[in-house]
C-alpha cells in the first residue's frame, strides 16, 4: 500500500502528535507514505469566502505536485478541513472542464498543471476501508479491554461527500475500536459539529458545542478523534467548557491512530502521547507497558 | 487605505451582484426550516438560516449584512446534506461572509481581519506560520486587550512546544505568483459583468 502524504499546517504544529501517530501506525501496518514535496497550505476555511478560485487553486497546487510523483496515486490526508479542500479541488478538476481550465490557468503562474487523476482519501477512510479491522486485530498486542471509547468523527470527513461512511450515523470507527478490545460508547454526538474555529474566534457562541459533546461523552473513558480542529476544541478548551457547564467535563482525548498504535504495542513517545493536552491518569495507568 | 481583497483585487462591486449569485443558490427554498432545525449554531444566530434565505431571496442586502448569522456558520454541512431541495447552503453562507468582507462591513471587521491576515501569511510563507499570523492579526486589530482572549490557549500550546507553525521544507515557498494570477483571472471575469450591470 502506497500513499502520497499531505500533512497540512496543523500537523506541523498544534497537532504534531497526529502526524507522529499517523506515520508510526501506517508503518506498523506495512503501508508506505511519501510526503508531497514542497506542499503548501490548502487555504483552510479562510480562502473560500475571499475567493473560491483561490481556494481551489491552493489545493490544486498540492494535487499537481502529487501527480508529478504518482499520476495514479492516492493522497492520504489526516486533517478533515484539508481533506475537504483537496477533495473539492479534485472534484472540480475531474467533473468540470471549464473550472479545470481556469484552475490550470492559475497554476500556470507557478509552472504546474493538475488533471485531477489523484484520489483524495481521509485517514479514516484508509484505516477503515484499506486496512480494516480484520488486518488490525491480529496486530493487537496490548488489549484495551476495560476501556470504553467514544468515536468522534466531526463534520468534514463525513459531509458533504459521503465517501466511506453514513454522514448522519457514522460507524466506520467502531470495528477499529472493537479490534483493540475496547468497547464503543453509544452516543448521538459522533457526527455533531464541535464548533470548529468558532470556539477560538467566538468562544461565547462556540464553547456551547464543546460542552454538549463532552457531556454526552460521560460514561466513556476517552474520546477518539480524526481531525486536529476537533481534537483541539475537545482537549484544549476542556477547562473553559467545564466552567461554562458548571461541572467537571475532563476526559481523555486522543487521535484514533494514537489509540490503535497503543493497542499494537507502539511506544507512547513514538505516538506523541506527551504532546496531548488531555490525558487522564486512569488512562495513563491502563496503557502502561 | 485602498479597499482590497486578500488576493489584491480591487472590489468594484457593492455586493448586490454577488448577492444575486447567492439568491440563485437558494431561490428554490420552500421555507421548510430543515436547515434551522439541523444547525448546531442556530440558537446563537440573530437570524435563523431559514429567515436568512428569505431575506436573500427578497434582496434585503442591508438586513443580510447586518446579521452575524453567516459569521456563526461553522461549515458543518448538516443543512446542505438535509435540505429537501438540495441547495448548496454552506457555500451560500461562505459567499455571504465574502460579501461582508468585500464591503468592509464595520460589524464584521474582526472576522475579516482574521481571514485576511491568515491568507497574507499563506501568501508570504506558503504555510501557516502561527506566530506571524497572530502578530499580524493583533497588530491589525489595534486592540491590545484581544491577545488576552487567546492567552490561555497560547500558553497551553507553548508549553508543549506547539506554537510555531510551518517549519519544514517549503516553509518559505511564497505564493505571490499564484495569488496574483487568481486576482487577474477574477478581474477579467468580473469586467463584462460590471458593464452589464451598469448598462
Ligand atoms: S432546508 Fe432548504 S428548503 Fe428548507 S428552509 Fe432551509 S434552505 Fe429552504
Ligand atoms: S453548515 Fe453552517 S448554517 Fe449549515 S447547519 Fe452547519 S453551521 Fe448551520
Amino acid at each position: 500500500m502506497n500513499y502520497l502524504y499531505y500533512p497540512g499546517c496543523s500537523l506541523t504544529a498544534s497537532a504534531r502528535e497526529y502526524d507522529l501517530a499517523t506515520r508510526a501506525l501506517m508503518t506498523a501496518v506495512g503501508a508506505n507514505l511519501t510526503e508531497i514535496d514542497d506542499w503548501t497550505c490548502c487555504g483552510a476555511s479562510a480562502a473560500a469566502p475571499i475567493s473560491q478560485l483561490l481556494s481551489l487553486s491552493l489545493s490544486a497546487r498540492n494535487l499537481a505536485l502529487a501527480e508529478q510523483t504518482a499520476p495514479d496515486g492516492q493522497v492520504l490526508v489526516p486533517c478533515s478541513a484539508c481533506y475537504l479542500n483537496l477533495k473539492k479541488a479534485h472534484e472540480a478538476l475531474r467533473s468540470d472542464a471549464e473550472r479545470r481550465a481556469t484552475i490550470n490557468e492559475a497554476l500556470a503562474a507557478v509552472n504546474l498543471t493538475a488533471t485531477g487523476s489523484i484520489r483524495v482519501r481521509h485517514l479514516l477512510d484508509v484505516l477503515a476501508v484499506d486496512i480494516g479491522a480484520a488486518r488490525l486485530a491480529p496486530l493487537v498486542t496490548r488489549s484495551l479491554s476495560g476501556l470504553t471509547v467514544a468515536p468522534y468523527y466531526g463534520c468534514q470527513c463525513l459531509r458533504p461527500y459521503p465517501e466511506f461512511d453514513d454522514p448522519e450515523r457514522p460507524v466506520s470507527m467502531e470495528p477499529l475500536i472493537e479490534a483493540t478490545g475496547a468497547l464503543v460508547h453509544v452516543w448521538e454526538m459522533g457526527g455533531r459539529c464541535c464548533g470548529a474555529s468558532l470556539v477560538s474566534t467566538q468562544p461565547d457562541a462556540g464553547l456551547g458545542r464543546v460542552c454538549t459533546i463532552l457531556k454526552a461523552a460521560k460514561g466513556a473513558d476517552l474520546i477518539a478523534t480524526v481531525c486536529p480542529m476537533c481534537q483541539m476544541n475537545l482537549d484544549a478548551w476542556q477547562a473553559s467548557a467545564s466552567r461554562m457547564a458548571g461541572e467537571n467535563l475532563a476526559i481523555t482525548v486522543v487521535y484514533l491512530p494514537q489509540l490503535l498504535g497503543l493497542a499494537m504495542g507502539l511506544d507512547s513517545d513514538e505516538l506523541g502521547l506527551d504532546l496531548n493536552l488531555a490525558i487522564l491518569d486512569g488512562f495513563r495507568e491502563k496503557i502502561k507497558p | 487605505m485602498q479597499p482590497h481583497s486578500a488576493t489584491g483585487s480591487p472590489t468594484p462591486d457593492d455586493g448586490s451582484t454577488a448577492l444575486d449569485h447567492v439568491r440563485n443558490m437558494v431561490s428554490a427554498c420552500i421555507q421548510c426550516g430543515t436547515c434551522t432545525g439541523s444547525c448546531p449554531n442556530a440558537l446563537e444566530m440573530d437570524l435563523t438560516p431559514r429567515k436568512m434565505w428569505r431575506l436573500v431571496i427578497l434582496e434585503r442586502l442591508a438586513d443580510v449584512m447586518a446579521s452575524r448569522t453567516f459569521i456563526l456558520c461553522s461549515a458543518c454541512y448538516t443543512c446542505t446534506l438535509r435540505c429537501p431541495r438540495g441547495l448548496p447552503l454552506t457555500t451560500a453562507m461562505e459567499t455571504l461572509k465574502g460579501i461582508a468582507f468585500t464591503r468592509r462591513e464595520a460589524r464584521h471587521r474582526n472576522s475579516r481581519l482574521f481571514y485576511e491576515k491568515f491568507m497574507q501569511t499563506v501568501r508570504h510563507h506558503g504555510r501557516l506560520h502561527e506566530m506571524a499570523f497572530m502578530t499580524g492579526y493583533f497588530t491589525a486589530m489595534k486592540n491590545p486587550l484581544t491577545p488576552l482572549r487567546f492567552a490561555p490557549l497560547g500558553m497551553k500550546l507553548m508549553g508543549k512546544g506547539k506554537v510555531e507553525m510551518g517549519f519544514g521544507k517549503s516553509a518559505a515557498t511564497h505564493l505571490d505568483a499564484l495569488f496574483d494570477k487568481v486576482a487577474e483571472i477574477e478581474r477579467a471575469a468580473a469586467a463584462p459583468l460590471e458593464k452589464e450591470s451598469h448598462a
